[in-house]
This record gives structure tokens, C-alpha cells and sequence, in this order.
């Protein structure tokens, strides 16, 4: 078995009104529920805005703390579920279930072992 | 160690690209890591060539090949077993416990890999050049220039790539049914590359390389064993078979060109043809067209005509007005204004083919200058010829187009000398280095 990082990209600041968040929960809570009565489920966690991020840069003796996430952008990585999978076939499966719930793009990714 | 010693030896024993690329597959089925599978096949055929001139060839050259490269992958994997212990016992079991492997039996590793090289998660150039790479044999080098990139780029393609399949998990198996429908194109356009690579080679002095289109045919016919009611895949194994049908007819005992019209019709494989048509037959009752059938049906009206002259041109061309539409490329226009010279006359599939993005493909000039003949403007078929001179890397396919330049510019130069031009040498000279 191998485990992968699925990575769920989303555009920054509040949703916009068209979106049914509530309904969305409800399908990504689905996929979890799926994922977790698979045995594919390792664990899985939402994030705050990306402006609540902090950076740490080791500059020589020093560390440097900067406001903000790491990559400057419109998109952050808004959430992320790290599956048990056969293959990655399995693990886009599980990606393409979350994609559909979230409506977001996901990135699939190997963890080393 | 000797990178592409597998195409010394084709080079050698053509026999050789095929059974390098089923070594290959069963090497990646049996250790599950293609680089292992390669390395480990690539040694073996370097002894391959180091032995068989003092011991002989073996009794079954493809059997010594698999068997002699699964030790060495064995050899390699226990020196490395100390690093990852668990892994490579795992694997080792696997490996050693696995019976030799049956090298005609019912489930190609071909096929699988085939699969695996035409993933969707690998970007499409990248699953053209490894099934090139794996499955066809090709250097790494040959492959850099059928994309026009440099050879170490290539090489980090490909190395990037097989990483990717490794790391990520990109399963060796054929996909499952739900799947199968869209990892089908992938695997067809692929496989007919290899074809046209084998029946064009893109440089190099045979002009029909034999093993890859038997290849193409070859993972053809499987792909249509495995998913017999796939319209498109019988279109392409019929389109494969009728071309494969002409190939003794398609170039002389000199090893010249012949095209189409002037080939002896009663050499065509009828075997073949039978099995194209049955394919075509199938198709339409399937009715769900697409690029391929269309192209196999196409092919189907040549072979139905007994000679050039009865040609079914009319047909041909509302074939390609249809692929047009479903395929529209420069490349399909070209070969539809073919059809309009045949239909409509040459002057109006001149006025098709000038518009065309095509200045570096050969047999967009190859075609201008023969549309020019027809039409009586032979210094411009000549410049065209030289056009397609310039761009073509197949030997077979330059002596063509030399012997019809020349054959038109030495006609066109007896008009002049008869018609009493003095400098008859200079216009055409000077005319034909302008646009170059």
C-alpha cells in the first residue's frame, strides 16, 4: 500500500455567493465517510485563509518570520486528505470523488516511504 | 555499459527490437521498476553480443534473453538489498519464484506496459516517447529527433517519466472496463505512430522497418482481441493492415519509392485486404465513426479499385470532407486536396494546398510539385521538389523525389535548349535559389 497527499487548491478569501457550501460539506463529509469505511483514510484537515499563514526562512544564524503564506497567489492550498491506495489509480479514484465534492481542483501526490 | 546495445544487435538480426521490448515487459511485470527492466535487458543483450559469436546463437534467442536478464536484475537487486532489506526480498521472492515466463501466452506484457506508457497522468509527448522507447525499441536519440529536441533533454524525459511511474504507483496492468474507454485513445494514437515510424522511418535508409509495423499490427490486433467491440481500434488495426497490405508493391527491387497509382495491384496482400474489409464491414455496422474507420475506409476504396483508373476518387473525397470535419489538421487537408486534384483538377487543390502551415513537412512539397507538373509550371515543381529535398530525412523517400526533380528539370531544360535560349542554364538556377 502505498499513501498519497490529495491537495485541494482553493481561491482565496470568502466563496462567493453562488456557492452552496452546505452542500458541499455534505458531499466532502460523503467522500470521508467512503474513504473511511475503505480503510483508505489516514487523515484529513481543513485550513484557515492562507493570509493566516507564517513563514520561517533560516537566513545564516538567523530566521527570518514573514507575514503570509509561502507562495504569493489568487489560489492556496485550502485542505488536504492523505489516502492509503493500492496504486495511483486508486488514489486519483479517491481524487476524482473529492474533486466532484469539492469542486475544486486536487493535486494527487506520492508520499515517500 | 552500452546504453542502446539492443539496436547494435538490431542493427545486426532485426529479430532483435522485438524480443527487446518483450524482455523488457516481462523484466518491468516480474521486478515492477523499468529502469531495473531495461538496464537488466540492455546487459543481456551486451553479453548477447559479447557470446553468441564464440557459442553460437541459444536454441531460443528471446528465452536466453529473459533468462539472462532476469540474473542480472536478481544480481543487481542483492547487491542493493542492504539498503532496503524488506523491499528487495519481497521482490527478489517475487521474482525467483515466478516460472519462466511464456513468452506467446494469452496476456501480451506488451500490453500492459503499453497501458502504463500511455497513463493520463503522464503528459502526451512523454507517453509517446516511452512507449517508443519501451515498446518500440527506439534509441533515445531517434526519439529526440522524431520530436525535434536535443538527445539529453530526451533522456531526462524519459528518465523523469519512468521516476514518475515508480514513484507515483502508475499501475502495470491493463486498465478496467470503466476506464478502458479513455485509455484507449491514448493507446491507439500511440501504436499508430509506431506504425507510421516503421512504415516511414523518420531517417536512416530502410524505408519500411519491417518489425515496427509488424509491431503495430501486432499490439493492434491485441488491442481489438481485448476490446473486440471498440469501433475505433478495428479502424485502426483495418487502417494498419490495408496500408501493411501494399508494403511489397511500395518500393522496387532498387528499393525505389512507388507510389500508389503505379504499384502492381495483383501483389497486394489479399489476406490482408480481406481482413481490413471485414474490419471496415464491422465498423459501419457499428456506426459510430471516427478518424481511424474513416482512414481504413479510405484505404477500402483504394483496394476495392482493380487498377489506378477506377479509383473511386468521389468517395475518397467525401471521406475526407468528413474526416475534415471530425479531424481537422493540416495534415488531413493535405491529403484531401490530394483527392481534389483527382476530383476537381489540379488547380484547385493547388489553391487548397498553398494555404496550408506545412513548409516543414516533405510531403506537403512533394505534393505542391506535383500539382505544378500537372499544371505545366515545371520551375516551380522543380523548386518545390528541391523544397521537399531539403526537408526529408529518409533515404528512400530522397531518391524518389531526386529522380522526378531531376527527371523535370532535365525535361524543362531540353524545351529551353530546343527552344533556342541562349543562357539556358541561368533562369532555372537562379530562379531556384531564391525561395530556399
Amino acid at each position: 500500500m502505498k499513501e498519497y497527499l490529495l491537495s485541494i487548491y482553493q481561491p482565496d478569501g470568502p466563496p462567493p455567493a453562488t456557492v452552496d457550501l452546505e452542500h458541499i460539506m455534505r458531499d466532502v463529509g460523503a467522500v470521508r465517510d467512503e474513504m473511511q469505511a475503505a480503510n483508505a483514510w489516514v487523515f484529513s484537515g481543513g485550513l484557515h485563509d492562507a493570509s493566516s499563514a507564517t513563514v520561517l526562512r533560516p537566513k545564516g544564524a538567523e530566521l527570518l518570520i514573514t507575514d503570509g503564506p509561502y507562495v504569493e497567489g489568487k489560489e492556496h492550498l485550502g485542505g488536504f486528505t492523505i489516502v492509503r491506495a493500492v496504486d495511483l489509480d486508486a488514489a486519483l479514484e479517491w481524487g476524482r470523488k473529492l474533486a466532484r465534492a469539492t469542486t475544486l481542483p486536487i493535486e494527487v501526490r506520492p508520499l515517500r516511504h | 555499459m552500452p546504453v542502446d546495445s539492443a539496436r547494435v544487435i538490431a542493427g545486426v538480426d532485426g529479430v532483435f527490437i522485438e524480443e527487446y521490448a518483450r524482455a523488457v515487459a516481462i523484466l518491468v511485470r516480474l521486478f515492477g521498476d523499468i529502469d531495473l527492466a531495461e538496464e537488466a535487458v540492455q546487459d543481456a543483450f551486451a553479453k548477447a553480443v559479447e557470446m553468441w559469436p564464440l557459442t553460437g546463437r541459444p536454441p531460443s534467442p528471446a528465452g536466453w534473453i529473459v533468462t539472462t536478464a532476469k540474473r542480472r536484475a536478481i544480481d543487481r537487486l542483492r547487491r542493493e538489498s542492504s539498503r532496503d532489506e524488506r523491499h528487495a526480498q519481497a521482490v527478489l521472492l517475487r521474482a525467483t519464484d515466478e516460472p519462466e515466463p511464456l513468452l506467446d501466452g494469452l496476456v501480451d506484457d506488451r500490453l500492459r506496459l503499453l497501458f502504463t506508457c500511455c497513463h493520463p497522468a503522464l503528459a502526451l509527448n512523454v507517453r509517446v516517447a516511452l512507449t517508443l522507447r519501451l515498446l518500440g525499441g527506439l534509441t533515445t536519440a531517434e526519439i529526440a529527433r522524431a520530436f525535434l529536441v536535443s538527445e539529453p533533454t530526451m533522456a531526462q524525459r524519459l528518465s523523469r517519466a519512468k521516476a514518475k511511474i515508480r514513484d507515483a504507483g502508475i499501475p502495470y496492468r491493463v486498465p478496467e472496463e470503466a476506464d478502458l474507454p479513455d485509455r484507449l485513445d491514448a493507446v491507439a494514437a500511440v501504436v499508430y505512430l509506431i506504425f507510421t515510424e516503421g512504415y516511414s522511418a523518420s531517417s536512416g535508409d530502410r524505408l519500411v522497418r519491417d518489425d515496427l509495423c509488424a509491431e503495430a499490427v501486432r499490439l493492434g490486433r491485441l488491442l481489438h482481441a481485448l476490446m473486440p467491440d471498440e469501433p475505433e481500434v478495428m479502424g485502426l488495426l483495418a487502417l494498419m493492415v490495408f496500408i501493411e497490405s501494399r508494403r511489397s508493391t511500395r518500393t522496387s527491387p532498387e528499393g525505389d519509392l512507388v507510389l500508389l497509382a503505379d504499384q502492381d495491384r495483383r501483389q497486394w496482400d489479399r489476406r490482408l485486404i480481406e481482413e481490413g474489409r471485414a474490419l471496415v464491414r464491422a465498423c459501419l455496422s457499428r456506426n459510430r465513426p471516427g478518424p481511424y474507420q474513416i482512414q481504413a475506409a479510405i484505404n477500402a476504396v483504394h483496394s476495392d479499385a482493380e487498377t489506378a483508373a477506377e479509383t473511386d476518387w468521389r468517395q475518397i473525397l467525401r471521406l475526407y470532407d468528413h474526416l475534415l470535419v471530425i479531424s481537422p489538421t493540416p495534415v488531413v487537408a493535405l491529403n484531401r486536396a490530394v483527392a481534389v486534384a483527382e476530383v476537381e483538377g489540379p488547380g484547385r487543390a493547388l489553391a487548397l494546398v498553398d494555404e496550408l502551415p506545412l513548409a516543414g513537412f516533405h510531403v506537403f512539397h512533394a505534393v505542391r510539385a506535383d500539382l505544378l507538373r500537372r499544371l505545366d509550371r515545371t520551375n516551380e515543381a522543380v523548386l518545390a521538389y528541391d523544397a521537399a529535398l531539403a526537408v526529408t530525412t529518409n533515404a528512400a523517400e530522397e531518391k524518389f523525389l531526386r529522380r522526378h526533380r531531376d527527371a523535370l528539370a532535365d525535361a524543362n531544360q531540353a524545351s529551353i535548349t530546343s527552344s533556342g535560349a541562349a543562357t539556358s542554364r541561368s533562369p532555372g538556377k537562379s530562379r531556384r535559389r531564391a525561395p530556399c
